[in-house]
């Protein structure tokens, strides 16, 4: 860090304190969260952007701001599927491995041309590991990316090529169908390379960037707002109703409950579920429950006695009362989770589930103890382990119900819970230093790959209850290079059947999305990916 | 007076080193780091972050190294904001919480100055009651539970005054006002009760006997003699409290949702984002540090004793 900057920024604080008395004149007026006059949207996202830059984002709340400033080569439309962006039509060769984009004709908010040469610059950046982007495995489809990424090959090898202004090819490692879905995430999105290389990882800087977007970024006050503004050069600028964004982390969510009904924000993207009769009544039709890509689940570790013994594992999971945690844990009717696929995504049956999902929970529980008993354990072996899980939101109270459940086996199964901050939770989840440990998925892409590598041996520590299985390893191997889709579906889903036969895993609810909406805002379409572009918002008369 | 302060300020150098080191230490035996995260990054990402930020090297040699940055002004990076600078967050931050503990602590002193007072002069009486039990209830009522109260009767119910936030990315001073009585409000409590306390002792002093003896009329006996003998505890309990609300109120600054200082440190310490903490460490211990030596320095103002040592 260069010694000016930070004088800059102190200059620059310091200044802020005496524009603040000269603006406070004029800024002691209530805010409108939803202003139809200004046409103005004030925003409770959940949490603070750490990096603006759409290469070093990780989290749905950056993705919520970045997608609107950025579009990729495909974007989302109100229901979050995949539409052409920047490409304006596309082709695949018959092997599925070669796609051709052509490009629309647009600029940066500069007026410099966004073009081919801009993606090709920016899928090249993201996969250089000296750019230290956290998320670019989501790209490792893309020809040689994943050793781009390792430092293997170099960036100029990643398999994006600009065959003109306008004429994008991308080379896939294997036929993806599933490819448009994954160029909409903001891992896909271009950079501006003549900005880029002119400012460095400073080019995000509010007074250097550039954004090919709807909205651009006015101002970044760090966990405090993010402020866009309605981008003039933006190609379908003539269909954007909305001219500022503000975008407020909040963390607190009661804190963003509160905000939407002081009428201080018109959207918050979350709010507690334990109290959503009481927003229904108090701010009518602003509550919106949508079925949701995220599937909360418990990893058995399989690296250590008793759990790398399937009877246990399978005991365990068949008497966890889903229904009951589904239906009274949560309050906004979370569905039970019989797989590990969430229901709903594209391209798959998701007909695989344990095979005594239907069975009465308290006929499980009575198989549960013939199995654990079949492995060993009584009242002279007793089952004892530990359950460790995220001590945020409605984490806890599923726990104490798990914990219940797994006890009422018999009296011999001893459950110990133990509350762990995330952060150090995932390092433990990682490490395999847990017995049982909970967890969720949100899905990355709207394919069932998402969820169904998690479980492969190559993924490594991620692959939390370090299941590895040949024959499962194998059908995901091969269903990738399968173009047909029903097909590919078809292997995917027999993977996912093995997998829950020998539940590495127990599943234990799918997600809800839940937002609070000003029932004047238009364009707000409930989907599966609760991601809503500003760009299709509206406002009723 | 002057080589006192100077000898203090000497002095403070060694206290700021050992605190920077326990924090230091302490940070970093805290269970993960800034790139523990939900979702794994390639292991060759991870390898290449941890050594960029010399998470790699043992604690006593980052320690030397990060000692060695701040002898050149430099806070380092944000572990983990990508794009920005400690200085630059706190730079940011540090304005909305001066702000917000310089009037909260100017309204404490005043109201439970004149409180407190009132009480002591009052003594055993209604009014002195009175005093007494709102300054229990103002110790005993936490802002995290004060704030939201405001916020839904002023700010929801009533809707007479903004309650978060600071007018987007203006600075609408009104915004201020229901943080700053919320967290003036245990520090009214706490000054009234102080200043009760020396303002009695006070009255008791030989001084003020005096005083009385001479024929001074009453307002003159107290605020003339015996207001700045009881102001002193005051003042050495303003000094290190207002470094305190200064530094940033996390509760006030979340319930809020204002930018401060406060805020950044709680998250940066859930996040481990070391050199964060860090900067926020070094800013409040030279806060305390700073506002102790003025605190002692008023005090040889106020007390003539204490000149002679």
């Amino acid at each position: 860090m260069a010694f000016w900057t930070s004088r800059r920024s102190l200059l620059a604080g310091a200044g802020g304190l005496t524009a603040s008395a000269s603006l406070a004149g004029c800024a002691n007026g209530r805010i409108v969260g939803f202003d139809k006059a200004r046409r103005s949207l004030d925003i409770a996202n959940s949490s603070e952007p750490l990096s603006l830059d759409p290469h070093k984002a990780s989290g749905s709340w950056e993705n919520n701001i970045l997608g609107n400033m950025f579009i990729g080569l495909t974007t989302e439309d109100g229901q979050a599927r995949p539409v052409p962006g920047m490409a304006e039509r596309w082709e695949v060769s018959d092997d599925g491995l070669t796609w051709t984009f052509s490009l629309r004709r647009a600029t940066w908010s500069d007026g410099e041309a966004c073009d081919a040469h801009d993606f090709e610059y920016a899928f090249r950046r993201i996969l250089n590991p000296e750019n230290l982007a956290e998320y670019a495995s989501i790209l490792y489809v893309i020809k040689n990316a994943q050793a781009v990424n390792a430092g293997e090959l170099p960036p100029e090898r990643v398999g994006v090529r600009a065959i003109d202004d306008l004429t994008l090819e991308i080379q896939v490692e294997h036929p993806a169908p599933y490819l448009p879905q994954i160029l909409k995430h903001y891992t896909a999105y271009p950079v501006p390379k003549h900005v880029v290389e002119e400012h460095g990882d400073d080019w995000v800087h509010p007074d250097n960037i550039v954004v090919n977007g709807p909205f651009k970024l006015l101002r970044w006050w760090s966990n405090y707002i993010v402020h866009l503004d309605r981008n003039p050069s933006f190609f379908d600028n003539e269909n954007v109703v909305l001219e500022h964004l503000y975008f407020y982390p909040a963390n607190d969510v009661n804190a963003a409950a509160r905000k939407v009904m002081s009428r201080e924000a018109g959207w918050s993207t979350r709010f507690p579920s334990n109290q959503v009769a009481q927003l229904r009544t108090a701010l009518p039709g602003f509550v919106r429950v949508a079925p949701y890509l995220t599937v909360n689940y418990f990893s058995f570790n399989l690296t250590r006695p008793p759990f790398n013994d399937v009877r246990v594992r399978q005991a365990l999971a068949m008497a966890y009362d889903r229904e009951f945690v589904a239906s009274q844990i949560y309050k906004t009717g979370e569905r039970p989770a019989y797989a590990f696929v969430a229901p709903g995504i594209a391209d798959y049956p998701g007909t695989a589930r344990y095979r005594w999902a239907d069975t009465p929970v308290e006929e499980r529980k009575r198989e549960a103890e013939r199995l654990l008993r079949a492995a060993g354990f009584g009242p002279n072996n007793p089952l004892r382990f530990a359950f460790s899980h995220r001590n945020t939101s409605d984490n806890p109270r599923v726990a104490v119900v798990a914990q219940n459940d797994w006890r009422s086996i018999a009296p011999w199964v001893i459950v110990e819970l133990q509350g762990v901050e995330t952060q150090v939770h995932y390092a433990n989840l990682r490490a395999k230093n847990f017995e049982v440990g909970d967890g969720g998925w949100i899905a990355d892409y709207n394919d069932a790959k998402t969820y169904l590598y998690l479980m492969e041996t190559r993924t490594g520590p991620q692959n939390y209850p370090g299941y590895s299985n040949a024959e499962y390893d194998r059908l995901m191997h091969e269903s990738d290079f399968v173009v047909d889709a029903a097909e590919r579906a078809a292997m995917m889903l027999q993977a996912e059947q093995l997998m829950l036969d020998e539940a590495p895993i127990c599943t234990s609810v799918v997600i809800n999305s839940l937002n609070l909406v000003h029932p004047d805002l238009t364009g707000f379409e409930d989907n599966l990916e609760d991601i809503h572009r500003a760009r299709w918002f509206g406002i009723k008369a | 007076m002057l080589a006192q302060a100077i000898r203090r300020l000497i002095f403070a150098v060694p206290t700021l080193l050992a605190i920077v080191a326990a924090a230091f230490v302490l940070m970093h035996a805290a269970p993960g780091g800034p790139f523990t995260k939900e979702r794994q990054m390639p292991p060759e990402i991870e390898r290449r972050l941890v050594e960029k930020y010399g998470l790699d090297l043992p604690v006593e040699q980052q320690l030397l190294n990060y000692l060695g940055d701040l002898a050149r002004g430099d806070l380092g990076p944000s572990m983990t904001y990508k794009d920005k600078d400690v200085l630059d967050i706190i730079a940011e931050g540090a304005p909305t919480s001066a702000i917000l503990g310089l009037s909260a602590m100017a309204l404490a002193l005043l109201v439970g100055g004149a409180l407190g007072v009132m009480a002591a002069l009052r003594q055993n009486r209604a009014q002195d009651y009175a005093v007494m039990a709102l300054a229990i209830a103002g110790v005993c009522l936490p802002p995290l539970v004060v704030g939201p109260i405001m916020q839904l009767f002023f700010g929801v119910q009533w809707g007479l005054l903004p309650s978060q936030g600071l007018h987007r990315d203006e600075f609408g001073l009104v915004y201020l006002l229901l943080p700053v009585v919320t967290l003036a409000l245990p520090l009214i409590a706490i000054v009234s009760r102080l200043m009760r306390a020396s303002m009695i002792e006070a009255l008791r002093s030989n001084a003020i006997r005096t005083a009385r003896a001479k024929g001074l009329p009453e307002a003159q006996v107290v605020l003339r003699h015996a207001l700045p003998i009881a102001l002193l505890p005051i003042v050495s309990y303003a000094g290190p409290a207002l470094a305190g609300v200064m530094a940033g109120s996390f509760v006030i600054e979340t319930v809020f949702q204002l930018p401060g200082v406060g805020k950044q440190f709680v998250l940066a310490a859930q996040q481990r984002d070391y050199t964060l903490v860090m900067g926020v460490v070094l800013m409040y211990s030279f806060l305390i540090i700073m506002l102790n030596l003025a605190a002692d320095l008023l005090y040889r103002v106020l007390d003539p004793r204490s000149r002679t040592a």
